[in-house]
């Protein structure tokens, strides 16, 4: 007998390899819209909340010029350039990620990671894209507005090839920032509450937005090479305004990501281990 | 009085609970904080105007944010206004009307407590940081100065506590008051001196924001500390911080009294 096809989209489980994955996305996207706009007000309010922190934050720029012309290398318009490409990295960030791994220290306090294990998918997978915030796009666009007009007081006219190095260089600043909070998260399989340690990473986003050339010594080795928040934003931000000092510091973006990316993975893979469920 | 004491004997022991967390959100404050003083550097070391902006040296500079950081330590607001929030919408505020102890009296007892453990919990990181930077440290003019600048960092706690807790109290109209407390928040980190000293921006926005709550919340004692006012101007700003602090106590008062008609007991 042959069974009716009731839709038209692929299901999930005949279809297999990264399709199958995408199939699944798709599907967490459509909850995801149908949920906010159960909360519109409250949407559009959580936009105006972010939108106030960027202008705080040209704000400060802003008052800082006022007194300078220069911090180190960086003239006004760079650093508004460079605000603007931090934001659009964290805003980025915020849409894809971070709803789901601050929800991961509560999800092993009760005991609800225990269902997430029990699905035929990725257990990473599954903490890391269940949910999707949307007004994070409506505030990645704000930024892209803001650096475009930062574009046109510098006079930059980017090439194609500087457009794509730029957004794959902002894709893998993204990556950073999620492998570096999902390892921090994941160490509430010891401490039960990592609240405090993820907030406090949110903390660090503020250096991504400031001139690199600004800061020395230990400090700008730390935040370089251990925890590279002085290159998420600088690198691609220095790929458009023409500012770079070598190919190089593309390349060490690129390896920090890749170091962090598997790194999280093994220490992923090595804190759930230590799961033990909640209840019963 | 005494069941007041009873209050915040078990605000501690119950705040002790998130020192590790109390711990690492001081920390990790740090490390944007010390940024913020490296590009202030940058900009003095770039600058051919002059070494001073706004009367500011490098080391007055780096002592504004010590300071920022030290009056913030004492007086923000961390957790009580989501608790504040939760209790009226989750219906926990029941019991209090019921029993004879003012809420306004008990919340204002554990947001003490809470400032007790963070400070006692925030003392290594800070000294740390303030030792790293001892060279800038500045010590107040006078002795008159810091009692002066002991009773400001008092008022402005009580600034924050009853500004947040009015805030608060817009559960008892809507569901989901973290917005508006994001909001306010913003607000107050750039009008209140967090990001950077008021007395650099214009003349002209300076005398606008004299009047409003928002240096009462953090500038005006450091500045006093500072000695960067005094005379008529420190009395001034007395004045209009104890006004703001009544103006929000009655405002609280008020919320108070016109929400309780209008609650509805969820989940009691």
């Amino acid at each position: 007998m042959k069974v009716p096809q009731i839709s038209n989209a692929p299901n999930p489980a005949t279809v297999t390899g990264w399709r199958r994955y995408l199939t699944i996305y798709a599907a967490l996207w459509k909850n995801s819209i149908v949920r906010e706009m159960g909360f519109k007000a409250n949407f559009l309010l959580w936009v105006v909340v972010e939108l106030l922190w960027f202008a705080l934050q040209l704000g400060f720029i802003a008052v800082i010029y006022q007194h300078t012309d220069r911090i180190a290398t960086w003239s006004k318009w760079e650093v508004i350039l460079l605000v603007g490409a931090s934001h659009l990295i964290q805003q980025l960030f915020t849409a894809i990620f971070l709803t789901n791994i601050t929800q991961l220290s509560e999800n092993i306090r009760t005991g609800k990671l225990d269902f997430m294990l029990l699905f035929p998918v990725n257990t990473r997978f599954l903490i890391s894209f269940r949910q999707v915030d949307l007004g994070g796009f409506v505030n990645a666009g704000t930024s892209i507005f803001v650096m475009l007009y930062a574009g046109r007081h510098l006079g930059l006219h980017p090439t194609a090839l500087q457009l794509i190095g730029f957004s794959a260089l902002v894709l893998c600043s993204v990556l950073i920032h999620y492998s570096l909070m999902l390892a921090l998260a994941s160490t509430s399989f010891w401490t039960v509450r990592a609240q405090g340690i993820v907030w406090g990473y949110y903390n660090l986003f503020n250096l991504a937005r400031m001139p690199d050339a600004a800061f020395h010594g230990f400090f700008r080795g730390f935040f370089t090479f251990a925890i590279p928040m002085l290159l998420v934003a600088n690198v691609p931000t220095k790929v458009l305004a023409r500012k770079l000092e070598s190919p190089f510091e593309i390349g060490l973006l690129l390896l920090m990501g890749a170091i962090c990316f598997v790194a999280s993975e093994l220490f992923w893979r090595f804190a759930l281990r230590r799961y033990t469920s909640a209840s019963s | 009085m005494k069941k007041y004491f009873h209050v915040i004997n078990i605000g501690i022991q119950n705040t002790l609970v998130y020192r590790v967390n109390f711990f690492f959100r001081a920390m990790f404050a740090l490390i944007p904080l010390l940024a913020t003083i490296y590009l202030w550097r940058a900009v003095f070391g770039g600058r051919t105007a002059g070494p001073e902006i706004e009367g500011y040296t490098v080391a007055g500079m780096t002592s504004y944010y010590v300071l920022v950081t030290i009056v913030d330590a004492l007086t923000a607001v961390t957790d009580d206004d989501w608790q504040i929030a939760a209790d009226i919408r989750d219906g926990n505020i029941n019991q209090f009307l019921l029993k004879p102890i003012d809420y306004l009296t008990y919340r204002l007892c554990l947001f003490f407590s809470n400032r007790v453990i963070y400070c006692v919990t925030a003392v290594v990181p800070v000294a740390l940081f303030v030792f790293f930077m001892r060279r800038y440290f500045v010590m107040p003019p006078s002795a008159g100065v810091f009692a002066l600048f002991i009773v400001s960092v008092i008022f402005t706690g009580l600034l924050q506590f009853f500004i947040s807790y009015s805030l608060a109290l817009l559960a008892f109209w809507v569901l989901e008051v973290s917005t508006f407390i994001f909001i306010v928040f913003a607000v107050e980190y750039i009008a209140g001196g967090h990001l950077f000293p008021l007395d650099i921006l214009p003349g002209s926005l300076q005398e606008v924001l004299k009047f409003t709550p928002f240096p009462y919340q953090l500038f005006f004692p450091v500045s006093i500390y500072l000695g960067r006012v005094s005379g008529a101007e420190l009395w001034t700003g007395l004045g209009l911080q104890t006004f703001w602090l009544v103006a929000f106590y009655g405002v609280a008062l008020w919320a108070w009294r016109r929400g309780i008609r209008h609650y509805s007991a969820v989940g009691g």
